[in-house]
């Protein structure tokens, strides 16, 4: 919010620079985000009297002796039209800085320093400024808005610093204001703190009017109650449109409001001022002497004063006369009832809508305001029936209007009075755990408009009914320590709270280990988006009628791109790893666990299953579907389970080199090679491999007791076998086998493949190493022989496996 | 050999042989097979000597046994030394050839490591978990009532505009704030309780400083006599650790719905030390976390006797504190699983 400082004191003595008034706003909840000097650009520019003006002849330009006061008389070159004898304008000294505008004289292009200088042979030692160069508009100072020089008063005397004079030393602050305190968006509203927070006195603003014009005969009906709690409405008369005061303008313009008529100027002042919304209906546009307040019809149509016809429905509160809309209630008014130049009587409104209603509205109609942004914040009825007044007595300020009796106040009986509330002094230290004491309290509670009144441990408050967010002893507690100070706050170490114990748990725990064993395989640890594309769903190929295409959809994604909760983790990793490769990161090792999205049914009725996942995705020359094998082991190992594996498909992978997952019998996950065609969809430069795992289902090994098993007495003994077999055999089944055949062998690994021209085309070799283990005896010479024997009968029976010589 | 004159000359004759041909070998190995002429048993010119013995007359044997001895030892001391010489010669020119260019590049096993918001959130639960904190893993699926409405926020407040919502349905939508778990442990544990939450969080909002997934933490404390300056406590306990022994905590006013009153914390900029810097726009001052003491209503909401109890939270941004302790400048980094960012970061 915008805070002219100069409007601020109308209401509030400030008896500190503008830095201490920002830390106390900061400290007391009121974060100013931005502040800057309304002047902040011009620097050196002082009153000017022109003494004398002769035409340079042969040019546009007029040489001229400036009287500058202390600063002396100045001869100063200008070109402007407006310049003669007599005449009284800001002159920038030598070193001065002003804007520097573009040909047109309006268009600021940056700041420039003024120098002496020669123009056409005559030296000039400054320059006479038009409005525009000092920063100001017409809005901002009568007279600034003209394409030559910025004439002053006649009075002005020569040689005085123009800022203070022109309102340049004026500060806009732009302060955050809390959602609990809608009662602070408004510049009244935030003088009420800083009244607070300096111990001064607070001016409100005049709501006193005279009723001078004649009343007519009107009714005003709220038909939906619900969401419009308060309706007020007031006629005035022989309404006379015009340019609203000088000072007026200048308000609205420091806040960002351009000014446009004085009744239109009256509701936004009041808006600024008061923070209530208001707006002006041209009364003779309210056909059938009445306003309705009800909701829109389905389909029913208004054109806004944007010229923008809205369809309604009956979500919409609309304002209407006895026959149609003619204001969008909140949001922003109809054009058919808009304030002319030609008007000549008008009805204010003054009004609380519901905050959320309006909202919603504003924003499935796409229609917004300041009005429907404060509306959205919240407003109370206290400042509803206040504005009403302001908006009254300001129309006798300006002469604008006559004042009717003719007033409505529809309401659903909420009180504008202040309601008590009654707190210990006991529990409001509670809170803060420190001893605030009760003078301190009371003292902080006055200046806050709250009345106290201490009995006991009993603190009697009065709560304007503007202060809808006090409720409880907490909330008091919160206005003493904002206004005693936070640095008051001493450290404490929950003193009083019982011993937990804490930490990860298991499944946490588990989640970790098995990170840092991926981590300790050269793999980093990636997060994904929890939502995906439904391009992701292509992306891997998946069918129209596959499992993971039963997505949860975000009724409201910011795009497409992120509207479908992911349901499988491998697209995300498929694009990270291309996006890699698109850096020039040619090969590396990528992991995720991250939760896959599953609904019990669509659209939602239930949580979901929230599925815990591991992804991997490898890629690089170096990698191959083994490595990524080996990172798939190597979770195993973190949990001390095995996993094995099986021959499988996947839309996405290598028909060849892609396998399931299998750990106890139930199929855990996969892990394959991404299919070329992916690959080269994506400009990938290498190979690259994804494994998925559904942590869930592994769970149940999660914690795994280890057991330590005793070394054997004797020593192990270890043999290497050199296999002849038809190709197509697989290592699993030759592991298999063997392991089968002799329960001695405790580790088995494959050392050797080989295929050519020493063996039969259809056949290959394969080499293990087999690692013995005695029980309860030490192995001997014969007793192996026995062993081997076994297995050898074993693979030539079942797979016709012999011996390689 | 019939007198002692004649073994004299021979051993005198041997000796001499030794020394001028021992000086013709270059390598250990020639020593040893050279060792071998001199000292083997049977055909040795020294070692033969013993074999002698029979033919030597009887008073002379002595003698003669004597002297062979003598040779003997000294032969062997001789190809000792020798040997000693030679090996040593040779190790200096096995290590000389040896000679690397110790600035070729080392070889290093790569290994990974775990994203900064793990390692984030390990090192804030290692500090909350030492101080009896459990770690509590809500869903990112939510119901409106515990994203909202129980932490004290019904649908027509204001507050709901400061978090813009992804529904996905009229109930559920993604919790726009980890204290949406708050209530579920409240419901489900009687105090004590303390608990740190972390996990992802979505709000709509994507530009250039937001994501519309990132990931918080929440902290909650509910017991008796728990105050406000319990939570500036714990929280100055916290950011020591975090940002270093003299960082120094502020609290200032602020608006949460479930906490009242509720703080923004600010920690004393950790690169300038509080003079002001790029880091904390001059302020030296940077915002951390958002906290306050729980509203009584979320208390009473859960069923928790707020004249008995009372509580704290507080929520802090994990990817905040990653970008604020690494430097790293760009929140969308995060999450794209870039190796050049991912390999920067281990902590």
């Amino acid at each position: 919010m915008l805070v002219p400082l100069s409007w601020l004191k109308e209401y509030v003595d400030i008896n500190v620079d503008v830095d201490v008034l920002e830390e106390k706003l900061f400290s007391c909840g009121f974060e100013v985000e931005e502040k800057h000097e309304v002047g902040s650009d011009i620097s050196g520019v002082v009153t000017g009297l022109v003494v004398s003006c002769e035409e340079i002849p042969g040019t546009h330009l007029h040489l001229c002796m400036v009287d500058t006061g202390a600063n002396g008389t100045l001869q100063i070159c200008c070109g402007a039209d407006n310049v003669r004898a007599g005449g009284r304008y800001p002159v920038a000294l030598e070193g001065a800085t002003v804007y520097a505008t573009a040909k047109d004289h309006k268009t600021v292009e940056g700041v420039m320093t003024i120098r002496a200088g020669k123009l056409r042979g005559y030296d000039s030692f400054g320059m006479l400024c038009s409005g525009t160069e000092l920063g100001l508009t017409e809005d901002l100072y009568p007279g600034a808005g003209y394409n030559g020089l910025l004439e002053l008063p006649e009075d002005t005397e020569p040689g005085m610093d123009v800022k203070p004079l022109l309102g340049l030393d004026d500060w806009i602050f732009d302060v955050s204001i809390t959602a609990n305190r809608p009662d602070c968006q408004s510049i009244f509203g935030l003088a009420r703190e800083v009244s607070a927070a300096l111990g001064t006195e607070l001016k409100a603003p005049a709501l006193d009017y005279t009723v001078n014009g004649n009343a007519v005969s009107f009714a005003v009906n709220v038909e939906a109650p619900d969401l419009c709690p308060r309706f007020t409405a007031h006629y005035v008369s022989d309404v006379v449109i015009k340019e609203s005061p000088a000072w007026m303008k200048r308000r609205l313009a420091l806040v960002g409001c351009q000014a446009i008529s004085n009744i239109v100027d009256i509701t936004n002042y009041v808006l600024k001022e008061m923070g209530q919304p208001m707006h002006a209906y041209d009364f003779s546009f309210l056909e059938g002497s009445e306003i309705n307040v009800r909701r829109a019809g389905e389909n029913e149509k208004i054109v806004t004063l944007d010229e923008k016809e809205i369809t309604l429905n009956p979500n919409n509160l609309v304002i209407c006369d006895k026959y149609r809309p003619v204001g969008l209630a909140g949001i922003m008014g109809g054009l058919n009832s808009e304030i002319k130049d030609d008007t000549k009587a008008v009805m204010f409104e003054s009004a609380k809508f519901m905050r959320d209603n309006i909202r919603k509205s504003s924003r499935a109609l796409g229609q917004s305001s300041d009005s429907s942004a404060r509306f959205a914040k919240g407003v109370d009825e206290y400042t509803t029936v206040a504005a009403m007044k302001r908006a009254l007595h300001l129309v006798g300020e300006l002469g604008c209007g006559k004042v009717s009796e003719t007033h409505f106040d529809v309401n659903t009986g909420n009180s504008i009075e202040p309601s008590p509330l009654s707190v210990s002094i006991k529990k409001v230290n509670g809170v803060l755990g420190i001893e605030v004491p009760e003078d301190e309290i009371v003292k902080i509670m006055d200046r806050l408009g709250f009345e106290p009144e201490l009995s006991g441990d009993d603190l009697r408050l009065k709560i304007p009914a503007y202060r809808e967010d006090m409720e409880t002893y907490q909330d008091v507690a919160e206005e003493v320590i904002r206004m005693y100070g936070y640095e008051h706050i001493v450290p404490t170490f929950i003193p009083t709270a019982q011993v937990t114990s804490g930490g990860y748990d298991l499944k946490q725990k588990t989640e970790l280990k098995i990170k840092n064993a991926l981590c300790a395989q050269g793999a980093y640890e990636g997060v994904h988006y929890s939502f995906f594309s439904p391009s992701d769903l292509d992306l891997i190929r998946l069918p129209e009628d596959a499992e993971e295409r039963k997505a949860i959809k975000l009724l409201n994604p910011i795009t497409i791109d992120l509207s479908l909760m992911r349901t499988v983790l491998a697209p995300q990793m498929i694009t990270s790893i291309a996006r890699n490769q698109k850096n020039g990161i040619l090969e590396g090792r990528i992991f995720e666990i991250g939760n896959r999205f599953i609904a019990k049914e669509l659209p939602l009725k239930a949580y979901p299953d929230e599925r815990p996942t591991l992804c991997i995705g490898i890629f690089g020359e170096k990698e191959d579907f083994f490595g990524l094998k080996g990172l798939c082991d190597t979770v195993a190992d973190a949990l001390d389970i095995s996993f094995e594996y099986a021959v499988s498909e996947k839309t996405f992978l290598h028909p060849f080199r892609t396998a399931d997952i299998i750990c106890g019998g139930e199929k855990i996950g996969y892990l394959g090679q991404l299919k070329y065609e992916i690959a080269r969809e994506l400009d990938m430069r290498t190979d690259a491999y994804i494994a998925e795992m559904d942590l869930r289902s592994l769970e149940k090994y999660f914690g795994k007791e280890r057991v330590f098993i005793p070394l054997p007495k004797y020593p192990v003994e270890k043999r290497d076998f050199s296999f002849v077999m038809d190709k197509d055999i697989t290592c699993g089944e030759v592991e298999k086998t063997i392991l089968e055949a002799c329960d001695m062998i405790t580790d088995i690994e494959l050392f050797d493949i080989y295929e050519g021209i020493q063996l039969p085309p259809n056949k290959k070799s394969m080499a293990f190493s087999c690692v013995f283990t005695p029980k309860d005896e030490k192995l001997t010479d014969q007793m192996m022989e026995g062993y081997v024997n076994v297995i050898l009968k074993a693979l030539d029976e079942k797979l016709g496996i012999v011996l390689r010589f | 050999m019939t007198d002692l004159n004649e073994l004299s000359q021979k051993l005198a004759s041997i000796r001499q042989d030794i020394e001028t041909e021992l000086k013709e070998i270059a390598d250990s190995k020639g020593i040893y097979e050279y060792r071998k002429t001199i000292m083997d048993g049977k055909a040795g010119k020294i070692g033969s000597l013993m074999r002698e013995m029979g033919k030597i007359p009887k008073d002379l044997k002595a003698e003669y046994g004597k002297r062979v001895n003598e040779i003997k030892n000294w032969a062997q001391d001789v190809f000792d030394r020798a040997d000693e010489k030679l090996k040593e010669q040779e190790m200096e020119r096995r290590y000389a050839s040896e000679k690397i260019d110790i600035t070729l590049p080392a070889k290093k096993f790569k290994k990974g490591n775990l994203h900064p918001n793990t390692q984030v959130r390990m090192q804030l639960a290692d500090i909350f978990g030492s101080m009896g904190f459990q770690i509590y893993e809500g869903t990112e699926i939510e119901t409106d009532y515990y994203n909202f409405t129980a932490l004290n926020t019904p649908q027509d407040h204001p507050a709901r505009d400061m978090q813009d919502t992804f529904y996905l349905g009229p109930e559920f939508l993604l919790r726009t704030q980890t204290s949406a778990g708050q209530v579920h442990v409240m419901e489900n544990q009687k105090p004590p309780i303390k608990i740190i939450s972390p996990g992802k969080v979505f709000r709509s909002d994507d530009d250039a400083t937001h994501s519309p997934m990132f990931s918080q933490m929440e902290g909650l404390v509910v017991d008796k006599g728990i105050t406000l300056c319990d939570l500036k406590g714990m929280l100055d306990v916290f950011v020591k650790k975090i940002f270093g022994e003299d960082t120094k905590t502020r609290l200032r006013p602020s608006y949460f719905p479930f906490t009242e009153p509720s703080v923004e914390v600010d920690v004393s900029c950790f690169q300038c030390h509080g003079k002001g810097c790029r880091l904390c726009k001059g302020t030296g001052w940077i915002e951390v976390l958002g906290a306050g003491v729980v509203n009584k209503k979320v208390l009473e909401g859960c069923g928790i006797d707020s004249d008995i109890y009372s509580g704290i939270a507080f929520g802090i941004g994990i990817e905040r504190i990653a970008m604020l302790k690494y430097g790293i400048n760009n929140i969308k980094l995060l999450f794209e699983s870039d190796l050049r960012v991912l390999s920067q970061i281990d902590d």
